[in-house]
């Protein structure tokens, strides 16, 4: 008999929300957590993050007073209070869950799980941090064990915890830092080198590929390196990492680019250099789970190959963001009950990062439509031309559609500039809804709001465009 | 209370019209009590109570067209003024309407009014405009049947899987032309007011559904004999007056479906059925005879002829068109059957081709029986002459075979005497 129906691994995004989802469902449910509930997503992800980038917000903007007729003299800040500020935000948050777990009576089990091989499923063994093992049973079990920060040995990208940053040491840093190197230019690379650049951070920051935020479309990854130079930032794109060193007053790192090596100082490194799923001692291999590049390979209802046991979020592979991870959670969920859940469509997850300008995007990017043999229609439309952008003291971004010439398919979206993660999702919901140009074209957008902006890069795509 | 819900009188039964009330709210009902007609597309039949109790409001009007199955008709209150015990039920069909125990028939995409807005993505639209996909026989797999891309693009994939003939490796997206957004009448040339529109009734539209369709997917040849009767009217004749005092009354197209039904036997590859997965060969002759009734025509089906004797036939034929025209018929009594047959012969039409009643094989059309001139033995005489068209779908029924079937027929029909054996 199984104690449980379900039994979730991992409390981040992906876990605590299949969790829930299975409790609406009527399903007897644990989740079980080695750390905070709530994962690594509300502790030492996109949470508190946007908490630190918020202040760097609010203190950009005290720095700028004068431009809005206001006098904020001796502007500082506390580093120390900076980050208790984002810890409080991620603790409250942690709460909420717990609270949300007792709400739909899911067990929680505090402890590290492995799984053996079991009836219907594989048995969940937790380990509890007095080093006790339990057994539990279940007629479905999901890993959710999300992600850590990868790290490159022979480059010397290991994080040390003390000159050497890893996400969780970036956000609470144990001393404040007089120079950055920041190895990565994907999301969390970008978000905190534009933290610590907006506090006075000289800041570098060291990409292999010819562009910063590869994923994003190229234009807006030009617009927005741009924008991040101006900040203060230097950007090294096409650079390699060779070797990176503590050493007794900061951190050495030998680069090389264009087949020159240089050797680069500061006092301390962040590596960002993508994530590594975490599928280690979890008795994955006894139990012949399938893996894929060190991810679990799973269907389309989140099925590993071995019976009852499924897996989400960034454990099971790109993207890796929160959002899909709840999204699987639900699908996979709701699969396991019977009911006929919609399939994950991978083009209509969005991507946000919250730098300053921020950046966010769904779909294709131009050049991805066009190697898809798709023939396209681009729209663009640049801030200076909206009122509200203007008004906000936020003139410098762009929007851009890329649509299907021959259907009017919305193929993606790519925005660069103030809120526009916020605003994203009206072209996420577009796609969903498979809008086409005419849909959009005769939506009304409110005035003033730089939403307009993605009504007029609508127009611009098909020669309408009124603004500019 | 109980809602009485529009019943689904056949499998493929959608929607139906509310012919008839034959109740009031206020009115007490039992159980099994008749309480309305439905109007199919071919039949009217009755609906009955399945518990009893007063009827509180009758939900649909009577004359209702389009009632989808299993929309709430009617609100009984239970006698006590309490819910009953058991859960509200699907009012059953009278007894007597078994469930007709059909060849699996593929059921067609439920039919759509014209004017019926069906939920389709823009995407969608656009799309399926493009590629002339018709998004009325598409199922949606969106939100609440919703058809979204990729309902169309399986829809394109499967038309052009099917119609395509790959040329020189280039895209062989043959797609069939656009099922035509119809153009009105005004912009077809007819001025307005000049005409009454006669609203299309359940009937009318599965006839030009059902004939559309058939027409113009199935590759359909003819084929025409000329046949001398003069022997099968002597014996009609002398049947009729030596058992005239049983009752009996053979018509020339009771001797006709019999010979139809034992000319399917003798040549079994006739009568047999196209799809997809294969040739369906029928065990038996199951012989559908079109009858023209008020507002179009139905065809009932004499199972089994070939076993039947011409009384029984002619006693069957009978009650079956006499229901027809009184729309009683119940669905297992028109759908199916492995053959169809149409007469004109007594409306003095010399020869005509069928559209074929799918999904079977042949239809025979019968003209009228007139004295022509014959050779024979080189001279001319004068014969009794009734000339007979076989539409055959090709992709089962051959010109060999249909030739076969009315070389056969030819026989039974000349020599009625061969009937017997």
């Amino acid at each position: 008999m199984s104690q449980f129906d379900l039994i979730v691994i991992g409390s981040g995004p992906g876990g605590y929300v299949a969790a829930i989802r299975a409790a609406q469902l009527g399903m007897k449910t644990a989740i079980v957590e080695r750390a905070e509930l709530g994962g690594i997503c509300l502790n030492w992800g996109c949470i508190p993050t946007k908490a630190l980038l918020r202040t760097a917000e609010v203190y950009r903007n005290m720095q700028h007073a004068k431009d809005f007729g206001l006098a904020a003299d001796n502007v500082r800040f506390d580093a120390k209070a900076v980050v208790d500020r984002s810890r409080k935000v991620a603790g409250r948050l942690s709460g909420g869950i717990a609270f949300l777990m007792k709400k739909h009576k899911i067990t929680v089990i505090a402890g590290t799980a492995r799984l053996e091989k079991g009836g219907v499923a594989p048995k969940v063994v937790v380990k509890d941090k007095d080093g006790k093992d339990t057994s539990y049973e279940a007629k479905h079990v999901i890993l959710a064990t999300g992600a850590r920060a990868r790290a490159v040995p022979q480059a010397g990208l290991v994080p040390d915890g003390k000159r050497i940053w890893a996400y969780r040491e970036a956000m609470t840093p144990p001393e404040w830092p007089q120079s950055l190197l920041v190895f990565g230019s994907g999301a969390i690379g970008i978000e905190f080198a534009s933290f610590y650049a907006a506090l006075g951070v000289k800041v570098t920051v060291i990409e292999m590929l010819d562009r910063i935020l590869p994923v994003e479309d190229e234009e807006i990854s030009a617009f927005a390196k741009k924008r991040f130079e101006k900040e203060g930032i230097v950007i090294r794109v096409a650079t390699t990492a060779k070797a990176l060193k503590a050493t007794a007053s900061g951190v050495e790192a030998i680069v090389e680019a264009g087949g020159k090596s240089e050797t680069l100082t500061a006092s301390h490194a962040i590596v960002a250099v993508g994530i590594q799923a975490n599928t280690e001692n979890l008795g994955l291999e006894a139990l012949g789970v399938k893996l894929d590049k060190g991810h679990v390979v799973i269907d389309g209802q989140c099925r590993t190959n071995v019976k009852g046991l499924y897996a989400i979020g960034d454990v099971a592979g790109a993207p890796w963001l929160a959002h899909k991870a709840s999204h699987e959670g639900v699908i996979c969920v709701e699969a396991i009950a019977g009911l006929h859940p919609h399939e994950m469509i991978k083009e209509r997850i969005p991507g946000c990062t919250y730098a300053h300008p921020q950046v966010a995007s769904v779909g294709l990017t131009e050049a991805k439509a066009k190697a898809a043999g798709r023939e396209v229609r681009v729209g663009r439309f640049p801030f200076v031309g909206n009122g509200k952008a203007i008004a906000l003291g936020e003139d410098q971004g762009m929007v851009k559609t890329v649509f299907d010439a021959k259907t009017g398919e919305l193929l993606g979206a790519h925005m660069v500039g103030a809120e526009v993660t916020e605003l994203i999702q009206g072209y996420v919901i577009a796609m969903q809804a498979e809008a086409t140009e005419e849909t959009l074209a005769s939506t009304i957008f409110p005035h003033p709001t730089l939403s307009e902006m993605m009504h007029e890069a609508v127009l611009d795509a098909y020669g309408r465009v009124l603004h500019v | 209370m109980t809602d009485i819900l529009m019943p689904a009188l056949s499998p493929t039964m959608e929607e139906g019209g509310l012919a008839k009330w034959l109740v009031k709210p206020g009115d007490t009902v039992s159980a099994g009590q008749v309480i309305a007609e439905i109007e199919t597309d071919k039949a009217t039949m009755e609906v009955e109570a399945v518990d009893e109790g007063v009827v509180e409001a009758l939900l649909v009007e009577a004359g209702a067209q389009g009632v989808k199955v299993n929309t709430p008709i009617a609100r009984l209150k239970s006698e006590s003024g309490q819910a009953p015990a058991r859960a509200p039920e699907k009012p059953k069909v009278a007894p007597n309407a078994p469930p007709p125990a059909q060849p699996h028939v593929q059921p067609a995409p439920p039919p759509r009014d014209a004017g019926e807005r069906i939920a389709a993505s823009p995407l969608a639209r656009r799309i399926a405009s493009q590629s002339g996909i018709d998004l009325s026989g598409l199922k949606g797999t969106g939100p609440n049947g919703r058809i979204v891309k990729a309902d169309v693009e399986a829809a394109i994939g499967k038309a052009s899987s099917q119609t395509s003939m790959p040329q020189n490796g280039s895209r062989a997206l043959t797609v069939p032309p656009p099922s035509s957004t119809p153009k009105t009448l005004e912009q077809m040339g007819i001025e307005p007011g000049s005409y009454d529109l006669v609203p299309l009734d359940m009937m009318r539209k599965t006839i030009a559904r059902r004939m559309t369709d058939s027409f113009r997917d199935i590759p359909h040849f003819p084929l025409t004999i000329d046949l001398e009767i003069d022997k099968l009217l002597k014996a009609r004749g002398e049947i009729n007056a030596r058992f005239a005092d049983q009752g009996v009354k053979i018509s020339v197209n009771d001797i006709i479906i019999k010979a139809c039904a034992l000319s399917l036997m003798r040549v079994p590859e006739s009568n047999a059925s196209y799809s997809p997965e294969g040739i369906a060969m029928h065990h038996h002759a199951d012989v559908a005879v079109a009858v023209a009734i008020d507002g179009g025509l139905i065809t009932p089906i004499i199972r089994h002829a070939e076993t039947k004797g011409l009384a029984t036939i002619s006693a069957e034929m009978a009650d079956l068109a006499q229901r027809a025209r009184d729309r009683k018929l119940k669905p297992h009594e028109y759908q199916g059957g492995t053959f169809s047959l149409s007469n004109l012969g007594m409306m003095g039409i010399k020869s005509f081709a069928s559209i074929l009643n799918e999904p079977q094989g042949m239809i025979m059309s019968v003209g009228a029986g007139e004295k022509r001139p014959v050779v024979r033995n080189d001279a001319l005489a004068i014969a009794t002459v009734m000339t007979v068209t076989l539409t055959c779908d090709h992709r089962v029924v051959d010109g060999a075979i249909g030739s076969a079937f009315l070389k056969a027929f030819k026989g039974f029909i000349e020599d009625p005497m061969a009937m017997l054996l």
